[in-house]
């Protein structure tokens, strides 16, 4: 019972008859589109219109609503229409859609490219001052939460610190020796190859040092961190969010920022500092035993030599870094998801956006330090 | 009764299906004949999402076999898969709507993937859909994160209905919904079976949607199904189970509404 539908039409003194014939289903949906906009073209200067259903084998709502359609065609013509001969089964679909569509939809109009564009710039400034609000809302509820845990010890949630200690420092440690490790080994092999030219293999033993402990060791640990635990921040707050597990916090009395944030945040700040102790001497090992392997150099050497060109000021200056880089990209992460809004499209917008902008401060965090060590004389 | 002379929507033998150590379903069968409105009623937690989600394909089953239309599911690869997909329309308890489109872009979507309509024809259908399932034109122009949970079951529905589908499986549709929307989603309900021919089955803990629409229901309570049969004959069952859902205090208020 398949029957390939069709809309005939007869005109008699006046009067405009359709009969549909067939099966009215959305099995056919593209024929029925093509016929009943046909048989629109056709309802014109007759007095009155109607729909012989006699013929109709099935009827869906698709079919229901394009004979509707065409109906209400007629009646805007001034036209009597209705349908005849109809089964008894089919009546009670046909009043469903009769009811639908009744309000014309108001379609926006299409705006002016320059004006839209004009638009988005407008957004975008507006948009980035609400970013730097974002920041520095959730570091000051970060702030005062961190002054009431000094305060009540009690209310800090020590095991949920460490279970996120886990995730972002140990889970870590693999991934971050192997990179930096890698590094290492690059900056050290373009040392010799560059420097040999002039001789002057013995001072790449101090620029592997000096860059790794200084600034690389840290940024590409940093880096690493965003990418790694800062956007996992984001996702996961972001989908309590959604599922409005925060507002559901909220109101049995826990702060989230409490509860959720500072344990998380205070993680990031324990472990970037290992991550780059770690990451550091993982560089130095690769930067050493491509000396030794590339080079030519014996480790003992390559130790001397690392020993004379850098100090603890090297060490420390790398070291002080990280903890702060951690709380940018913590609360970068956190102010983040807490700004997720309901759907999945949101969700991956704003994951993007923390690793994308606490890389971005990191970076910049670093230049300010550079300015800062530079005028300190560190 | 001879289930060969029937044409059968859904035939479920054996059913196994489980959790680890925890057997969910256990050795399940039922028959939902073509046509027809099947309710299923069961404990909280007793498995009735689980069987429609099985039977849709979404869990994998132990032992047993499942056909919905004639088609064995277990040959159903991935290649048949649209094909079946088209001709079932499934409601999610959590209404499972895509939450980066509005919901009229959600009531389109199986449309505009499987059919080939104007623009114009799509946003009359999506309206049409909407309108039937008692949301007006602008909610179609609201994201699931705004939508109340009564809204998202609609919307839902209007999406499950959007291929005029053979068969709807529907979770808890009535659940959220005001008494007076869940008054016209049954009659909407029962308009598009007694005019399509429509299946339903659906999971339900609403009495008055068992009374109104469902043609026949079926009680889950140990992982088997232990009645079947118009709601009658679940109000006289004398499983133990049966008896405690139906003769409590909310099931006898509708069944004796005086007393
Ligand atoms: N994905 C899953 N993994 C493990 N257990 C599940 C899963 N889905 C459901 N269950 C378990 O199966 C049982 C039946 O659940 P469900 O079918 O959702 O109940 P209900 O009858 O209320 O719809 C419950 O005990 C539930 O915990
Ligand atoms: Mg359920």
């Amino acid at each position: 019972m398949n029957l390939e539908p069709a809309l005939n039409s007869t005109i008699s003194a006046e009067r405009l008859e359709f009969a549909a014939v067939g099966s009215w289903t959305i099995a056919h949906s593209e024929a029925l589109e093509r016929l009943v906009d046909a048989g629109a073209l056709q309802v014109a200067n007759t007095r009155s219109m109607a729909i012989d259903m006699a013929g109709v084998q099935e009827l869906d709502t698709l079919g229901a609503w394009l004979l509707e359609r065409l109906i209400r065609r007629g009646r805007e013509r001034g036209q009597d229409a209705d349908f005849t001969r109809l089964p008894e089964h089919y009546r009670s679909l046909l009043d469903e859609v009769r009811a639908v569509n009744r309000q014309p939809r108001i379609l926006r109009a299409r705006r002016n490219r320059f004006i839209s564009a004009l638009d988005n710039l407008g957004r975008t400034t507006v948009g980035f001052k609400r970013d730097i609000l974002a920041f520095v809302e959730m570091f000051g509820d970060l702030s005062v939460t961190l002054a009431r845990i000094l305060v009540h010890p009690l209310r800090f949630r020590f095991i949920s610190a460490v279970h996120h200690l886990n995730r972002v420092g140990w889970q870590a440690m693999p991934i971050v020796l192997l990179i930096t490790f890698l590094i290492g080994c690059i900056i050290a092999q373009q040392g010799f190859f560059h420097f040999r030219k002039f001789g002057a293999d013995a001072y790449v033993v101090d620029m592997v040092g000096i860059l790794v402990l200084r600034e690389l060791g840290v940024l590409i640990v940093a880096i690493m961190v965003a990418g790694r635990s800062g956007s996992a921040y984001t996702a996961e707050l972001g989908s309590m969010k959604m599922r409005e597990e925060i507002d559901a916090l909220r109101t049995m009395g826990f702060d989230p920022v409490e509860v959720l944030i500072v344990p998380r945040v205070l993680a990031l700040v324990v472990a970037l500092p290992i991550l780059t102790f770690f990451g550091s001497l993982a560089a130095l090992y690769g930067g050493g035993l491509v000396a030794w392997l590339y080079g030519g150099m014996s480790p003992e050497i390559y130790i001397a030599r690392l020993r004379e060109a850098i100090s603890v000021t090297h060490f420390q200056v790398g070291m002080i870094k990280a903890p702060f880089m951690a709380l940018v990209i913590g609360v970068v992460a956190c102010s983040e998801g807490l700004r997720v809004k309901g759907s999945a499209e949101s969700l991956g917008l704003r994951t993007t956006t923390s690793v994308v902008k606490s890389i971005f401060l990191v970076i910049v965090l670093d230049g300010v330090f550079a300015i800062f060590f530079a005028s300190i004389g560190m | 009764m001879d289930s060969s002379s029937e044409p059968m929507a859904i035939r479920v033998r054996d059913l196994v299906v489980g959790f680890g150590d925890q057997v969910v379903l256990d050795h399940l069968s039922l028959d939902v004949r073509r046509g027809e409105i099947m309710g299923l009623v069961g404990a909280s937690g007793g498995g009735k999402s689980v069987l429609l989600r099985t039977i849709i394909g979404l869990l994998p089953k132990r032992a047993g076999s499942i056909e919905v239309l004639g088609i064995g599911l277990d040959r159903t690869s991935p290649h048949n898969a649209p094909t079946i997909g088209r001709r079932w329309g499934v409601l999610f308890q959590q209404g499972a709507l895509f939450s980066s489109l509005t919901a009229r872009q959600n009531v389109q979507f199986p449309m505009r993937e499987n059919l080939h309509l104007s623009d114009k024809l799509l946003d009359e259908l999506a309206t049409a859909k909407l309108e039937m399932v008692g949301l007006t034109d602008e909610d179609g122009d609201k994201f699931p994160a705004e939508l109340s949970g009564g809204m998202t079951k609609r919307v839902g529905l209007a999406r499950a209905l959007a291929l005029d589908p053979e068969i709807v499986f529907l979770d808890e549709p009535t659940s959220g919904l005001d008494p007076i929307a869940a008054g016209a989603f049954d009659t909407l309900i029962k308009t598009l079976q007694r005019t399509l021919g429509l299946t339903v089955f659906m999971v339900t803990h609403d009495l008055q949607s068992l009374h109104m629409v469902c043609d026949r229901t079926a009680a889950l309570a140990d992982g088997k199904i232990v009645a079947v049969g118009p709601i009658g004959a679940l109000l006289a069952s004398d499983h133990p189970w049966v008896k405690s859902y139906f003769q409590g205090e909310r099931g006898r208020a509708l069944t004796h509404p005086l007393n």
